[in-house]
């Protein structure tokens, strides 16, 4: 079955938890275990309908605060896919866990309350997803009920928004606008009676119909070796195959290829998963591959196709989302992850920080803080095998670690 | 030679790629096996992984005593088949050393002291991974569970305080006595799981399919009577039912549920179409709305 991840975006109260909780009812995902705590716990709070956000809001002082604090996973399907929704939280403060979500997925669902129009916040929301590269975007117009379900606050809304369109360098991304009550269900599985002004689909039918293929940037075959396996029994003495994922394009026995760092050339003999062998490993399948010369490959090396090299550098320049509370500061070193390769990175320079919100950058920048995002130069001990990020999601893409805290302290998408 | 893997599950591709960075990332990792379903598929993942290498990181079963027989059968044939290392260690010489106190009385279950002998276990092998089959569709509080979950010393889960995981990329970076959780199948459902068993054929225990059995009804829920571990009140009185199960886990904490689903094709049916949920036929969540939080703080699975 086909797999859509779908991460949300939208400021506190946008309705984001609701309108999962909405869609989880009306496509009967909700079991009754569930939906009767979703009844028992509206009732004690002394609410007069059902508070759909109670079943995503999973952490005690999510409840007690009646926030999302954390991303939660939801999970729901239906005939034609499996669908993974991403319930972010909505403060300024957690930009982060908004540039982590999108990272993982190929949609995103923008929410705006229709009484308050686009705000700072909606434009911060769209930066990210168009930052990330996230090829679907729906704005769900939200709380339509609230105001008469009015076609020129709808309108007005829209217009306001494909002004915000016009910034965005991502040109690809598609980008659909839904007039919806999260609330009260319209539009969102079921097609609303109140808005027979809006010809277009609701935002289920909308997902049902997208193309899972579709939604993944393609770019060139790349294949970072996870781990490298050796039987070493006597039914397989000489095996030695390559484990990996294969991303952006796909790769077929017989492929000329050539081994990075080693530069050394060779030909794709077989490809496994489990105990069958393929013609052709596709997108992002794990599978096994065993060449036809006997050369040195080792977890973080990897393969690509000889006509199709990746840029090999010590240094490059990436767009950072900051995520940690301790700043980066011009010469600091940490561990640099790129897929499963890591490497030592020393920030060389802060160019400028790009303001989230379109309002530009700003110049002279000595440290960044949480929730900061940046463009910034760094050096590194080893050269990497990369892509521009606008080429290759995967490989053009990395994380930074603390070597002192062990923690994931920035995502970098490289220019 | 079949043509090409774009038919492959995704969801096994991303369980596969995970259980890899696993044996790449850790030193000493090791595969936590219930016995249930979830960790059954773990093995098949694994298998999957490393072909035609054998897994290279043992199994570990926390053994509450209080299993069905059935799974604890179903484990060592497994074991045994797969040439597989298996590591055991009992809840009964935690109680008996002292460092956990039995429960008494009619909601009494050994399932959380298992934590204490797990946490042990973990320190005496000194293993810096713990692969688990925990889902994130579960329960509420595991849909905030990071696919690499990093536990401290006391093996305590800081849950407002989780490491950012974007892209594929898995931080598997620690400090010494801290050790990772880790959840390949975390975006599976319970409905994946079981479609999965089937197209792949993976053999479970007897007991996940429809039998005669001795139970009894309590709050609504059918419990299998064995009256040397779960607790009946006098007037709970025993009958004979059809029945199965659809989650593993203690004979104290696991309700039965009516079914003749009698082989995996009508399981896999009878998933698709209910209408409760797989932890709702499970007391120890039902203690209370926070149940799974508070217990995932202290070390828990
Ligand atoms: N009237 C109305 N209220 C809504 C709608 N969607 C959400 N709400 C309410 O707005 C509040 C915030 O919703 P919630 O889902 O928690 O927002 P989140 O912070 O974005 O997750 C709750 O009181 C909801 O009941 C809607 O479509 N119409
Ligand atoms: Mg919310």
């Amino acid at each position: 079955m086909e797999v859509l991840k779908i991460a949300t975006a939208g400021s506190v109260d946008d309705g984001k938890s609701t309108l999962i909780g909405r869609i989880l009812y009306d496509t009967k995902s909700l079991t009754s275990d569930k939906l009767e705590a979703i009844e028992k716990t509206s009732k004690q709070k002394g609410y007069d309908y059902l508070d759909f956000s109670l079943a995503t809001d999973g952490l005690v002082a999510e409840r007690e605060q009646g926030i999302t604090i954390d991303v939660a996973h939801i999970y729901f399907s239906t005939q034609t896919k499996s669908y993974i929704i991403a319930d972010t939280p909505g403060h300024v403060e957690y930009t982060r866990n908004m540039v982590t979500g999108a990272s993982t997925s190929q949609a995103a669902i923008i929410l705006i309350d229709a009484r308050k129009g686009v705000i700072e916040q909606t434009n911060r929301h769209f930066f990210i997803n168009n930052l990330l590269r996230v090829k679907e975007v729906i704005v769900a117009i939200n709380k339509m009920d609230l105001v008469d379900f009015s076609e020129d606050i709808y309108n007005k809304i829209k217009a306001d928004f494909e002004i915000l369109m016009q910034k965005r360098d991502y040109q690809d991304q598609n980008i659909t606008f839904i007039p919806v009550s999260a609330l009260k269900g319209d539009n969102v599985v079921h097609k609303s009676k109140n808005t027979p002004w809006y010809k277009g689909q609701t935002l289920l039918e909308h997902f049902e119909l997208l193309d899972t293929e579709d939604v993944y940037n393609v770019g060139t075959p790349r294949f970072p070796v996870q781990y490298v396996i050796r039987p070493k029994t006597e039914e397989f003495h000489d095996f030695r195959g390559y484990a990996g994922k294969v991303y952006g394009g796909e790769l077929s026995v017989g492929d000329e290829v050539v081994a990075l760092p080693s530069q050394t050339k060779s030909k794709i003999k077989e490809i496994y998963l489990y105990d069958q062998s393929y013609q052709t490993a596709s997108r992002r399948s794990s599978v096994t591959i065993t060449l036809e010369d006997d050369i040195n490959v080792s977890r973080g090396d990897m393969l690509v196709k000889v006509d199709d090299l990746p840029t090999i550098d010590k240094q490059f320049t990436a767009t950072i989302s900051w995520m940690d509370s301790q700043n980066l500061v011009t010469g600091n070193k940490y561990v640099l992850q790129h897929g499963v390769n890591k490497v030592l990175a020393k920030v060389d320079v802060i160019h400028h920080k790009i303001h989230p919100d379109y309002s530009g950058i700003e110049e002279h920048i000595s440290a960044l803080g949480m929730n900061d995002i940046a463009s910034v130069t760094f050096k590194l001990n080893k050269s990497i095998f990369f892509d521009p990020f606008k080429n290759h999601r995967t490989n053009g893409s990395f994380i930074l670690i603390d070597s002192q805290s062990n923690n994931t302290v920035g995502a970098g998408f490289i220019q | 030679m079949t043509k090409d893997t774009s038919k492959v599950n995704p969801l096994e591709n991303e369980a596969i790629y995970i259980i890899r960075e696993v044996a790449a990332q850790f030193e000493k990792p090791v595969l936590l096996f219930s016995g249930g379903k979830d960790s059954i598929t773990l093995v098949r993942l694994a298998q999957k992984a490393f072909y035609p290498a054998k897994i290279p990181f043992p199994l570990m079963h926390i053994d509450t005593g209080h299993n069905f027989p059935e799974t604890i059968a179903f484990r060592d044939r497994l074991v045994k088949e797969l040439g597989l290392e298996l590591i055991v260690r009992n809840v009964q010489d935690s109680i008996d050393e002292g460092k956990v106190k039995e429960e008494s009385g009619r909601y009494s279950s050994r399932n959380s002291l298992q934590t204490t002998t797990l946490l042990d276990a973990i320190e005496e092998f000194k293993f810096d991974a713990c692969i688990g089959g925990a889902r994130r569709d579960e329960e509420k509080a595991r849909a905030k569970e990071r696919i690499f979950s990093v536990r401290d010393d006391f093996g305590q889960w800081d849950e407002k305080n989780q490491r950012p995981e974007l892209f594929d990329m898995l931080n598997g970076q620690i400090h010494l006595g801290q050790n990772v959780r880790v959840f390949p199948i975390s975006n599976w459902t319970e409905l994946d799981v079981w479609s999965y068993i089937e197209r792949e054929h993976i053999e479970i225990p007897s007991i996940y399919f429809a039998h005669t059995r001795e139970t009894f009804l309590r709050d609504g829920l059918i419990w299998s009577s064995d009256d040397e571990v779960v607790y009946r009140d006098e007037n709970e009185v025993v009958e004979e039912r059809l029945v199965r199960f659809r989650t593993v886990g203690d004979m104290s904490c696991t309700a039965a549920v009516l079914s003749d689903a009698a082989d995996i094709a009508s399981v896999v049916q009878e998933i698709r179409e209910s209408t409760i949920s797989e932890r709702g036929a499970r007391i120890d969540d039902k203690r209370s709305e926070a149940a799974m939080e508070k217990r995932k703080q202290q070390g828990y699975f």
